[in-house]
């Protein structure tokens, strides 16, 4: 074999080597990516199987959340309604509180009317006045005076807690107490705590009325110690007594007039038949 | 049922009414009325009472000789007293509570104070 014939031989020999190189480079890797493959397969294989494992389909997962979501909202309106109850509860309490109050006024109110027109004894008809205000309304000092439509003056009929003296007589239409007995209005100072005692100026100045007749006043000028402003009830118990301890006072005074006169004509009629 | 007798000591009829009606509230009970302190120890000694309410200005006998009378009798030495009065001040307060007086109420009269103290002394619920 000549040089150049042996040349060629080992130029082939070397091309055939790359080709196989090559080839075998490239199954090589042919067989790499069958091995990730065959990973795959497997991979997908173990999560379908685990999949088997939960009892729902999308569908049922769906129920599922959707059942959830109305147990949720259930308990919302639960709750609400709860809260809602509570603050009916809350109501009821405040105003179970409220008519209790309510009552007692009342039994209050029904009690003193009770009282004054239990007797037509004048005496006794300004003793309970008297028993109101001090008991009723807490008041330490006051009198009670009546006008004498003859002179128009307004005198003291009776009195706690002072002497029947230190109550002025007062004309119709003069200062408070005249002013008050002229218009029949109620009359009240603006604050009890400032108050400072005056016999012409009281603390409170009510009518004793019949309808819109003035048959006298009552006057307060002095609270109990531990009374230290007017509550609501003690108003409609001011208002109760202008009526009604008006009427009693009337009553009383018109029975004694007709005893007395009465006793007068018996008498007259014992001396003409005897 | 439980009975609870209660005796109320007080001049004025209209006070006498007024506690009555706010006692009546409570069940199981018996209101027996006095128009003073003699006439109280009269009817304390006719018959058992579990509370007695009295008032101080009274005639005849003041509510405080009641008071102290009968803290000292052995029949009664347990038997609670409340004082209704106007008395506010202080000193008259101590005054009925050392000589025996378990609760001190001052007027003018608030008929929910006489239940929950009368409430409170006879441990009804």
């Amino acid at each position: 074999m000549s040089k150049e014939e042996d040349k060629g031989m080992h130029g082939r020999a070397e091309e055939f080597l790359q080709v196989f190189k090559k080839g075998a480079e490239f199954t090589q890797e042919l067989m790499r990516e069958n091995e990730r493959l065959r990973y795959r397969i497997i991979q997908l294989e173990e999560s379908q199987s685990n999949m088997e494992g939960f009892p729902a389909s999308t569908d049922d997962n769906r129920k599922l959340f959707q059942r959830i979501e109305e147990l949720e909202r259930e308990k919302e309106e639960i709750l609400g309604r709860i809260r809602q109850v509570e603050a009916e509860n809350q109501d009821f309490a405040a105003r179970y509180i409220e008519i209790e109050e309510e009552n007692n006024n009342l039994a209050n109110l029904y009690i003193a009317s009770y009282q004054l027109h239990s007797t037509l004894d004048f005496k006794e008809v300004l003793q309970i006045i008297t028993e109101i205000i001090i008991n009723l309304i807490g008041a330490e000092e006051f009198a009670i005076l009546l006008l004498d439509e003859k002179s128009n003056e307004i005198q003291a009929v009776a009195c706690e807690g002072i002497q029947r003296d230190s109550v002025p007589h007062v004309k119709l239409g003069k200062g408070i107490i005249g002013e008050v007995a002229r218009t029949g209005e109620n009359y009240f100072v603006e604050d009890v705590s400032t108050y400072v005692q005056d016999f012409h100026k009281p603390m409170v100045c009510i009518p004793l009325k019949i309808k819109e007749h003035v048959i006298g006043v009552l006057v307060i000028y002095k609270l109990l110690v531990q009374k230290t402003t007017f509550a609501a009830v003690d108003y409609e118990l001011f208002t109760l007594l202008a009526g009604h301890a008006a009427t009693a006072i009337f009553s009383s005074r018109l029975y004694s007039d007709s005893e007395r006169k009465l006793s007068t004509i018996q008498g007259f009629i014992d001396l003409l038949t005897k | 049922m439980l009975q609870y007798n209660i005796l109320i000591v007080e001049d004025s009829p209209t006070m006498r009414q007024l506690i009555s009606f706010a006692l009546k509230r409570l069940r199981g009970i018996r209101i027996v009325e006095a128009n003073d302190g003699v006439d109280g120890l009269k009817k304390l000694s006719a018959e058992r009472f579990d509370l007695i309410l009295t008032d101080i200005n009274m005639p005849i006998m003041d509510g405080l000789k009641l008071v102290s009378l009968v803290r000292n009798d052995a029949n009664y030495k347990d038997t609670p007293i409340v004082v209704i009065t106007t008395e506010g001040a202080q000193e008259d307060r101590e005054r009925a509570l050392a000589l025996g007086a378990n609760d001190y109420i001052t007027k003018p009269i608030q008929p929910n104070r006489i239940l929950e103290v009368a409430k409170g002394l006879l441990r009804i619920a």
